[in-house]
Formats: structure tokens, C-alpha cells, sequence
């Protein structure tokens, strides 16, 4: 039972719903207006023919945006040819769909061509208080900017596609609050891995999180959007950040930014986005940020997160049906039980992906990278999150710093992140990766996959073993 | 979507337990950019050899039951992964209701999207079906949706159980996309309102 009073105190996320719902029905099931609709190559050919099918049209053309992103390849030429035949297709599929419905479109040859949730926040299509959705799970990103955004099925794309619209039933409200200061060599990615590791993968399921707490707002907006990246990695519907003064001020001047006076009406309005005091929570955890320690996964779900100072762990240490789950991730890991994690030696590290693809984490990983070399017998690569971030990072000098450490400098997109393009680990190749993901064969069939942060990764490539930043930090200093 | 009335027609045998989405359609078919079309690899792995062949053992490749409309399953049906290319198959075969003790509950819902009839029956009744399903192509199983019965072919009819608006749209062929047309006006009013109160959005 709720308090009478929380019937007017609301969430962040309350609020953002309210505002958009267009029809309740008996049930309790509404009809929720969907500002934003990101669209790519993979989930989104069947929806498209569904429309043609029907005869139905894009409802909201200016408002659905498209980009290819999971197929592509990363290497010159891409414009002009993509080998694999499927992928091509799909591509294809997507740029004769984006064309005959008339929706904002950025091809492989525009340079803000990326990822499509690095592409939404930098273009300004992400703006707080919106309602975002796409056809993959990682849409949660763009909660960073306090807006109700989640991943959706295909049927659903095109039911927003043609309806602008999306049939949803309300979620419960987790608070997820991160108190304190980080400590040096502790980031954002590290928050979000520590957030899982205590939840499990399933401890989000049915809430929607709204992440607070000081170190959450000490965050830039980059990092915020790492943090937000991984909620459905804890099973969450959504995470959300209320939006503050560094959310304007990131939002300011970006090409779909609202200008003028709709600027400052905006800013009014975001200004009423967060959760008012005493408003009721589902379901409350609170992490001392201090306690977060640069960490690692070592198996194969995003929830078995460690901290680099720890040992691997023994499958008896877990309870009930995890306990085989975690031999199958050892053995399938090539580890074993009591080594230290420091002293698994990588094959490869990758940079990149909507968790930490963005201009902050290049720069992160080139601070460590300056003047070193990748480990010998270790092979790297970064893949930009957008062609607007590679382009910076080349001004910046970033990417001569990856170049000159031995690493791969390539074009935008998902890449190795889930290896549907040709970048992938071969089996049994180990990597230190900044992705999300680190499910079998996720990179590669039989592909081992350790996520870290960008610091972390660049740690690894050069001593070639997982490694405490603190320690590479230690030298530096 | 197809409308489901009532559908008198072959049943193919399933007894697997557990028979995921992987198996219904693998990964490789992920690649597509078509719903229809993904009837030949429904099944891929256990209907076909590595070399493309038919296995002739395989239900659907046995010649009582190529025109299978109904399939009669073991408990937990459409488990594994979300992927909607699971129904898309199914359809694009001519499957259009699967009988079970029990379905996953994504792959359940997905059913209902893409005018698949999933129905739920307890383990004798599913037990008698399927007994009846391995009679072959002459005895044919009758779906009524309307009525909320499935008869075999001896006419033993057992009843089943199925949501009110979920079947409502079964009936008369409506989708969501078909329903929430029907709301039109108040997205347009929404618009209006929206467009007024934040213009940047
Ligand atoms: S980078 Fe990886 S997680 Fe992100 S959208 Fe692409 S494939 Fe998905």
C-alpha cells in the first residue's frame, strides 16, 4: 500500500510517464507517445515490409531515425562494398527503407554515421523528459539524459513506426543510489559492473532504475550514459538520470537541440524532471561509492563482476543452480579457481561500443596508452563509437596515440562488440573488452570476453594480463 | 493478420519436451530481412542434414504430415530466446495453433502478434491429441476459437482456456498496430497538445 501522500509525490520516471501516456485502458495497459524511435539494420527489415504490407506509412518521419550500425564493416571500403551477402543485404534494406519512408537517415558514408546510441545523444535527437525507444536492448543509454528510453521487439518497431506510439504497462521504481566519491581509477563502467554484481542479472527485472547519489552526479554525461548503457544487463526495463546543469549544458547547441525561446522553455520544463522528495520507491539500493574498486568479469554473465584485486572464483562458492552455471563459465573461460586475475593473460583488447565508445573513454584509454606499446603477442583495436568521435580523437591526436601503442584504428559501428560484422575472436581468444556483453560466443565462437572500463582495457593491452589500473597509475605518477 | 475462426487440419506429433526457439528457427536465419520466407528452415537443424538433405524420419518430412496446420507438443514450447523469427516460421509453414501442456511466455505472446493460436490443455487431454495426431493425415484435429474447443477426430472435444481480448483479436484478425488505429484520434489529439506544450520534442 502506498501513502495517500505518494499519490502527488512522483518519480522522475512517474513523471516522464505521465506526460506522455495518450490513452489508459480498462487494465490498467495505456498507449505511451514515443518522442524518439532509433532504428538499425537488424531489427528492423521485417517491420518496414510490414508497413509496406499493410499499406501503412511511417507516422513520424522527423521523428525516426535510422542508421547502420550492428552489420557494418569497420575497414575502408565499406562505402562502396560490404563482402558478407547477408549483411550487405541488410544494409541495403535499411538504406531503401530509410529512403522510401522518409525518415532522417545516416548512411556509412555520412560521417555521423555510428552507433546508433552514440549518434542519438550527439545529434541532439536524445533530449530529456522524451520518450526513446529502438530495436535493441542497449537503448537504455540514453536514460542518461532523463528520458524514459528502452529496446523493443520487432513487431513493436513497427507498430511505433506506424503508430508513433508503443502499448506498455507501467514498471516499479528502483532507486539505485551511489554515494560518495570514487576513487581514483574507479569510472563509470565501474559502477555499473558493481551495480550488476550485486543485483544479478535478473534483480532489475520488472523496475524501472533511477540512479542518484552524488558519485552519480559527479558523473560527466559521457559516463553517465556508461552507467544507464547496462541497466538491462541487471534486467531493468530502463535506468534513468535526472537531467541537471551538465545535461543542458551537453544538450546546448547540438544540430537537434531545440534554439531560442524553445530553448529556454525547454530547460524550464527539464528543470521539473526529477523525483520529488518522498516520492515512493519499489525498491532501494545503495552503494558506497568509495567501495568500488576497479573491476572485471570473469564468466560469462555480466553479473560475475569481480574486483581486479581478487582471485578466481570456485563454482562451490555459489549457491544453487548457479553453482553449475559458474563451472560452465570457468570452463568455458579457460580459467582456473583460486589464480589471480591479474594473472590471466589477454589476447586481444577492445575499445569500443555504445558502453564506451565515446570521445571520454578514448581519451581515457590513450592517457594510459601515450608513449606505450601494446603487450607483445597481443593484438588491439579501437572502434570509434561514431564517425564524429573518430574524427575528434584524430584532432586530438588520440588516435596517432592508439596507432603508435600498436593498435587497429577503425571506422564507426557495433563491431566486435557482438560479431556480426568480421571482427571477431577466434575460439579461445581472450580479450579485455569495453563492451557490455560477455556471453558465449557473444565476440566469437568460443570467444572469451572480460568487460572492464576503458582504463582498465588500456591497462591490459600493454602489460598483457588483466591489471589494477591503480598499479599502471602508480608508475605514471 | 490472418483472422482465426476455427481450422480443421493435420497435426503433426511433437512429443519433445522443451523445444526452444533455437530449434524452431537457428541463429543463422537472424540474418534475414524478411518475416515471410523463413518456412523451409523451420525446424532447420533437425528436418535437414548438414548438407541440406531432408531427414526423412523428421515429422514434417514424412508425407502424412507436410500440410501440417497444428502442432501437438511437449510442455514448455518456444522457450530460449525472444527472437519473433520463431512465429514467423511457424506461419510461414501454414502452422497456425500449437498445442502444449505449456509455452514460454515471450514466445506465447509473440503467437498471438502474428495470428498463431497457442492452447494450453492439461497433460491427458494434450496426451489424447497427440495420440490422435500419430494417426496421420486422416485424422484431421478441428480448432474453434469461438467456442474455445479442440476436438480430435473421433469428435472428443476438451475446452481451453484463452484471454478475452487476446482472442477478440484473434477473431476478427486484429493486431495491435489495427487496434491502436482505432485510437487515432486520440494520438492526434496527443500531438496537438504535445506540439503546444513541448514544441522542441
Ligand atoms: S555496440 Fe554492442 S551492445 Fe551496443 S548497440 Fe552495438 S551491438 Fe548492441
Amino acid at each position: 500500500m502506498t501513502a495517500p501522500k505518494s499519490a502527488v509525490l512522483r518519480t522522475l520516471y512517474d513523471k516522464i510517464w505521465d506526460d506522455h501516456v495518450v490513452h489508459t485502458s480498462e487494465d490498467g495497459t495505456c498507449l505511451l507517445y514515443i518522442d524518439r524511435h532509433l532504428v538499425h539494420e537488424v531489427t528492423s527489415p521485417q517491420a518496414f515490409e510490414g508497413l509496406r504490407m499493410t499499406g501503412r506509412k511511417v507516422r513520424a518521419p522527423e521523428k525516426t531515425i535510422a542508421v547502420p550500425d550492428h552489420n557494418v564493416p569497420t575497414t575502408e571500403g565499406r562505402e562502396t562494398h560490404i563482402d558478407n551477402e547477408e549483411s550487405r543485404i541488410q544494409v541495403d534494406a535499411l538504406d531503401k527503407n530509410a529512403r522510401e519512408f522518409g525518415v532522417v537517415y545516416y548512411p556509412v558514408t555520412d560521417i555521423r554515421q555510428g552507433i546508433v546510441h552514440i549518434v542519438g545523444p550527439e545529434q541532439g535527437w536524445t533530449l530529456p523528459g522524451m520518450t526513446v525507444v529502438c530495436g535493441d536492448s542497449h537503448t537504455a543509454t540514453h536514460g542518461a539524459f532523463g528520458s524514459l528510453a528502452h529496446g523493443i521487439g520487432t513487431s513493436e518497431v513497427e507498430h511505433v513506426l506506424a503508430t508513433q506510439t508503443l502499448i506498455q504497462k507501467k514498471s516499479k521504481n528502483m532507486k539505485v543510489e551511489i554515494t560518495g566519491k570514487l576513487l581514483p581509477g574507479v569510472t563509470a563502467k565501474d559502477i555499473t559492473l558493481a551495480v550488476i554484481g550485486k543485483t544479478g542479472t535478473a534483480g532489475g527485472t520488472g523496475y524501472v532504475i533511477e540512479y542518484c547519489g552524488e558519485a552519480i552526479r559527479e558523473l560527466s554525461m559521457e559516463g553517465r550514459m556508461t552507467v544507464c548503457n547496462m541497466a538491462i544487463e541487471g534486467g531493468a526495463r530502463a535506468g534513468l538520470i535526472a537531467p541537471d546543469e551538465k545535461t543542458f549544458a551537453y544538450c546546448m547547441g547540438r544540430p537537434h537541440a531545440p534554439k531560442g525561446a524553445k530553448w529556454e522553455a525547454a530547460v524550464s520544463y527539464w528543470k521539473t524532471l526529477f523525483t520529488d522528495e518522498g516520492a515512493h520507491f519499489d525498491k532501494i539500493i545503495t552503494i558506497k561509492g568509495e567501495d568500488i574498486a576497479p573491476v572485471v568479469t570473469w564468466g560469462t554473465s555480466p553479473e560475475d563482476v569481480l574486483p581486479i584485486t581478487a582471485t578466481v572464483p570456485f563454482a562451490a562458492d555459489f549457491q544453487g543452480g548457479k553453482v553449475e552455471a559458474a563451472q560452465r563459465s570457468i570452463d568455458y573461460m579457460g580459467l582456473t579457481p583460486g589464480m589471480k586475475l591479474t594473472d590471466v593473460k589477454v589476447d586481444a583488447v577492445f575499445i569500443g561500443s555504445c558502453t564506451n565508445g565515446r570521445i571520454e573513454d578514448l581519451r581515457a584509454a590513450a592517457g594510459i596508452l601515450k608513449g606505450r606499446k601494446l603487450a607483445p603477442g597481443v593484438r588491439g583495436m579501437v572502434v570509434p563509437g561514431s564517425g564524429l568521435v573518430r574524427l575528434q580523437a584524430e584532432e586530438e591526436g588520440l588516435a596517432q596515440i592508439f596507432t603508435d601503442a600498436g593498435f587497429e584504428w577503425r571506422l564507426a559501428g557495433c563491431s566486435m562488440c557482438l560479431g556480426m560484422n568480421p571482427d571477431q575472436l577466434a575460439p579461445g581468444e581472450r580479450c579485455a573488452a569495453t563492451s557490455n556483453r560477455n556471453f558465449e560466443g557473444r565476440m566469437g565462437r568460443g570467444g572469451r570476453t572480460h568487460l572492464m572500463s576503458p582504463v582498465m582495457a588500456a591497462a591490459a593491452a600493454i602489460t598483457g594480463h588483466l591489471t589494477d589500473i591503480r598499479d599502471i597509475m602508480a608508475e605514471t605518477a | 493478420m490472418d483472422k482465426f475462426t476455427t481450422i480443421t487440419g493435420i497435426a503433426a506429433p511433437m512429443p519433445l519436451v522443451n523445444i526452444d526457439t533455437d530449434m524452431i528457427i537457428p541463429k543463422q536465419f537472424l540474418k534475414t530481412i524478411k518475416r515471410s520466407g523463413l518456412g523451409v528452415n523451420l525446424f532447420d537443424e533437425m528436418r535437414y542434414t548438414l548438407d541440406g538433405k531432408e531427414i526423412p524420419d523428421f515429422v514434417l518430412n514424412q508425407p502424412a504430415y507436410r500440410e501440417s496446420q497444428i502442432i501437438v507438443a511437449g510442455d514448455n514450447f518456444g522457450c530460449g530466446s525472444s527472437r519473433e523469427h520463431a512465429p514467423w516460421a511457424l506461419l510461414d509453414f501454414g502452422i497456425r495453433s500449437v498445442i502444449s501442456t505449456s509455452f514460454a511466455d515471450i514466445f506465447y505472446n509473440n503467437c498471438f502478434k502474428n495470428g498463431i493460436l497457442p492452447i494450453i490443455l492439461p497433460q491427458d487431454a494434450v496426451g489424447y491429441l497427440m495420440d490422435d495426431a500419430k494417426k496421420g493425415a486422416n485424422a484431421r484435429i478441428t480448432v474453434d476459437l469461438e467456442n474455445q474447443t479442440v476436438s480430435a477426430s473421433d469428435g472428443k472435444s476438451f475446452a481451453f482456456e484463452v484471454d478475452a481480448f487476446k482472442k477478440h483479436c484473434l477473431l476478427n484478425g486484429l493486431d495491435d498496430i489495427g487496434l491502436t488505429m482505432e485510437k487515432v484520434s486520440a494520438i492526434d489529439t496527443f500531438e496537438k497538445q504535445n506540439a503546444a506544450a513541448r514544441p522542441w520534442a
